[in-house]
């Protein structure tokens, strides 16, 4: 029986990592993700939970801890953010091309300079192409359950692929939520041990991470996409077992009071929380506007959203990293990329907000719906707008 | 059926791209990548092996007649036998 509990999420992520029973975690400690580093090495010295807990010496060697212990046959986690991610940033795309299925936790984080320690994407977003299935919570709840999930979906033979869950800082990781907490029946009846595809074992010798030069790297990176985007129809299906085992439904973009919306708004993470108290007090008031929720980043959901924008005449996009020099928001460089062949495609708005953790509240939504709303008529002046700068 | 050394398209790409067959690593030569070859004068060698002792891809051998040989397979033309050769017996020769 799942409990009903009130928990700090980041507390509440290592308890979920127990419960998948993983064989070794590899952390370095780096806020705001430390919790769960700390809660979780608790878990394993109280004797909890049979597991190897790594104080490995960098994040670079934290991810090769755990891809090490993966191609040994291990269940392996890890978790990080900001500088930390960086500096693992190296080990990712290996992780992925040996198609390792560890599953890291990211508590995200303003990257530097300046030093900054609070939320926002800047970090996930530099490892956007690194080849994993990258995955948002908005709140504690999803937190769990998308962290037990990412093991089901990483270990699955048709995908075999690592899961980032991203966890944005202190407004998710230091928050103290009521949650369904499942237990450990429940996690071990969802969630099957793992079975590696191939182990390295002197019985049976094999090569992973070997060289490849010219005349294979092509197929190689061509295989590698291919496994990344045919990983949607297995998470759509670990999220249809999902519902039916605990009830909570999952999708890659889910739709918050959408109905006759002729505006939506598009957000990630926490702000999605912040947006729907936003889209109650506009629908009150008689605008139609609706929230599109993204869940999945990678492999990015091209179906759901032409699916979701429909007849939509504006669409917001709000992005909490800047892709300097370039689209603005990589979330909206991306969403105006995969909607330009659409013939009735919405007028696009791109807002850039909470950046180094300012506060982004209900009214900044109900501001950024406002001004939305003229850009059906008028094309704004500027392709993004960094909301709230002060000039 | 002939053997293939590794997959032709992108769908034979097993996971993670796992070599199965140990040792397999000598099937790849390396050695198409040289442009220049050592040639050894045997007039000036004097047998000391410095050439063998410096490769850094060990495909220098002794023959039974106690000259030395490189393996052309593994070869990549580097250079460095040349240059160690204090009699100056080896010459890099371009490749044609």
């Amino acid at each position: 029986m799942s409990k009903r509990i009130g928990m700090e999420v980041a507390i509440a992520a290592a308890e979920a990592v127990a419960l998948c029973r993983i064989d070794v975690a590899a952390v370095y400690p780096i806020t705001p993700s430390t919790h769960i580093a700390e809660h979780l090495s608790d878990i394993v010295s109280n004797g909890e939970l049979d597991a190897e807990f790594m104080t490995v010496e960098s994040e670079h060697s934290a991810m090769s801890a755990i891809i090490g212990a993966s191609t040994a046959g291990a269940r392996a986690f890890t978790a990080t953010g900001s500088q930390g991610l960086m500096y693992m940033h190296e080990m990712l795309p290996v992780a992925s091309a040996m198609r390792l299925p560890v599953v890291m936790a990211i508590g995200n984080r303003a990257v530097s300079g300046p030093l900054n320690i609070l939320n926002d994407h800047g970090d996930i977003m530099m490892e956007r192409d690194a080849g994993w299935i990258s995955l948002f919570a908005q709140n504690g709840q999803e937190v769990i359950d998308m962290i037990i999930q990412a093991f089901k979906i990483a270990e699955h033979r048709d995908v075999m692929l690592p899961v980032n869950v991203s966890i944005d800082g202190f407004i998710l990781t230091h928050m103290v939520e009521a949650m369904e907490m499942p237990d450990q029946e429940e996690v071990d009846r969802f969630l099957p041990p793992f079975k590696p595809f191939e182990t390295l074992h002197p019985d049976q010798p094999v090569s992973m991470g070997a060289f490849a030069g010219n005349d294979i790297y092509t197929e190689i990176s061509k295989s590698k996409d291919m496994a990344l985007v045919n990983s949607k129809k297995t998470i759509l299906q670990v999220w249809k077992e999902w519902k039916k085992q605990f009830g909570r439904s999952y999708e890659p973009i889910e739709s918050y009071k959408t109905d006759n919306a002729e505006i939506l708004i598009l957000t990630m993470g926490s702000m999605s929380e912040t947006a729907e108290i936003a889209i109650d007090s506009l629908r009150a008031k008689g605008m139609p506007v609706g929230l599109l929720k993204l869940k999945l980043w990678r492999p990015f959901p091209y179906d759901e959203l032409k699916k979701a924008v429909k007849g939509v005449k504006v669409l917001a996009v709000i992005d909490r990293a800047i892709s300097y020099g370039g689209s603005g928001g990589p979330v909206c460089g991306e969403i105006r990329s995969a909607l330009y062949d659409e013939r009735n495609r919405p007028a696009i708005v791109n807002y850039i907000i909470g950046l180094g953790g300012r506060d982004v509240t209900p009214e900044d939504f109900m501001m950024i719906a406002k001004a939305a709303s003229q850009a059906e008529k008028k094309a704004p002046k500027d392709r993004y707008v960094i909301y709230g700068v002060r000039e | 059926m002939v053997k293939r050394k590794w997959p032709e398209t992108w769908q034979e790409v097993n996971p993670g791209c796992i070599v199965f067959e140990p040792g397999s690593a000598s099937e790849y030569h390396t050695g198409t990548w040289r442009s220049q070859r050592p040639v050894w004068n045997n007039n000036k060698c004097i047998k000391c092996g410095i050439c063998y002792i410096f490769c850094p891809e060990g495909c220098i051998h002794e023959g039974t007649d106690g000259y030395f040989y490189a393996d052309l397979d593994y070869c990549k033309g580097c250079g460095i036998c040349a240059q160690e050769c204090w009699p100056a017996a080896i010459s890099m020769v371009e490749e044609g």
